[in-house]
């Protein structure tokens, strides 16, 4: 019986921190747009949240585009189809590592922090002075950060897939001798604007909803205590990790199924 | 208020995401936005188009002269149809000119190499909407190999 108990808690408690999490959402981003006030908010969040995950999201994406080169070039030499390696590292960047690792490395670098930051508001009760100040923390708190990780992703995740390739040609023309004009060329003619680019910056735009809204949730959500920041902060990286990957494979299915 | 610092490094973080757009579309992906030059379209009949695709090249002695913009069944008599659209840099080709279905490499793509004709005072000049006439279809690997094995039997 006990068994069948927890599972009806559990259940319970899963819907009820969605529709929370709903509710937050939705009074964060349905309201009158303030341009004036919002956007220096908006600014600041861009800052911290894009401008400062820019070193670990480059060097990744120039280490990660070095590594497919490597890879890659090892397995085509053996069919002498080495001159496909750009098509290969772009295509794998583009469609794939791009929007997936971005949002992976997003979810532990800015993410987590994000959480940190807002629990410690509530853990501290800044955001309960806010409201006895009328200013509502959903708007003043929550939405220029939610847009500010909605914002900043899409740029991280293409600025990755560039890196990257610029890695992957580095090793493979400069250091592997594949040919300039094929690597190249055999990549533009296989890369699609629609087809590749805008699917991976659409993907890119869905993880960046997924992982800030979780983010900030956990946070806002967290148990005002410093051991429930602690768990909140590690609930965020872990379920944001898992929802990107899911996600991946649902639209990848639904962008390269067919 | 925030400080010109912090504006500043994020106006040049939307500046770099700007430019990195702009690399993946223009050089990575080339025949996305810069392949919209002044074209015209031509059209040919084939027996069979092998592996050929819409967007496949079409190249004059290698170089690139347009893509292949749409393949479509003849209704009449079943005969694949495509329609290129050739850079109107190249407007000068006979209707004596040639095209045949090509494969880059070994493994590679399939495409249209178009070899320019003669010309005399008898001899026209391909333009908007013309047939060309003279085309060899594309080398289906099975045929080939069906056609060697029955000859080989015939000995």
């Amino acid at each position: 019986m006990d068994w069948i108990q927890n599972l009806g808690k559990n259940t319970i408690e899963r819907f009820s921190a969605i529709g929370r999490a709903s509710f937050m959402l939705f009074g964060a981003i349905v309201a009158k747009p303030n341009f004036v006030k919002g956007f220096p908010l908006f600014t600041k969040q861009v800052y911290v949240i894009g401008v400062l995950s820019l070193v670990i999201i480059l060097v990744s994406g120039l280490f990660i585009g070095m590594v497919l080169a490597l890879q890659g070039y090892t397995v085509l030499v053996d069919y002498g189809a080495e001159d496909s390696l750009g098509q290969m590292v772009s295509l794998s960047l583009l469609r794939e590592l791009g929007p997936v690792v971005t949002a992976l490395l997003f979810a532990g670098r800015a993410g987590s922090a994000l959480t940190a930051e807002i629990g410690l508001m509530k853990a501290t009760e800044q955001l309960t002075s806010l409201e006895m100040m009328a200013v509502d923390p959903l708007r003043r708190v929550i939405a220029p950060r939610f847009w500010a990780g909605v914002f900043s992703m899409p740029i991280l995740a293409m600025l990755f897939s560039s890196v990257g390739l610029l890695g992957g040609h580095l090793v493979g023309v400069e250091w592997l001798g594949v040919d300039q004009g094929s690597f190249w060329s055999i990549m533009q003619a296989s890369v699609e604007f629609e087809g590749d680019i805008l699917n991976g910056i659409i993907k890119s735009i869905v993880f960046a909803i997924v992982v800030t809204w979780i983010a900030i949730f956990r946070g806002y959500d967290a148990i005002p205590t410093s051991e429930g920041i602690s768990q909140a902060t590690t609930q965020t990286v872990v379920q944001s990790s898992l929802a990107v990957l899911g996600l991946d494979f649902v639209l990848t299915a639904l962008m390269f199924g067919s | 208020m925030i400080s010109k610092k912090i504006e500043l490094l994020v106006g040049l973080f939307v500046a770099l995401g700007i430019a990195a757009l702009m690399f993946l579309a223009l050089s990575v992906a080339s025949s996305g936005m810069s392949g919209s030059g002044e074209t015209y379209n031509l059209y040919a009949k084939f027996d069979n188009i092998g592996g050929l695709k819409v967007r496949s090249s079409i190249k004059v002695g290698g170089v690139v002269v347009g893509r292949v913009e749409e393949i479509k069944l003849d209704t009449e008599d079943y005969a694949p149809v495509a329609k290129l659209a050739i850079d109107t840099k190249y407007n000068n080709f006979p209707d004596t000119s040639s095209l045949s279905i090509l494969t880059s490499g070994l493994l590679g793509e399939q495409y249209l190499g178009l070899e320019p004709g003669f010309i005399d005072e008898t001899v026209g000049i391909l333009g908007e909407g013309d047939f060309i006439e003279d085309t060899k279809s594309a080398l289906v690997l099975e045929e080939l190999i069906g056609q060697f094995l029955f000859s080989q039997g015939s000995e």
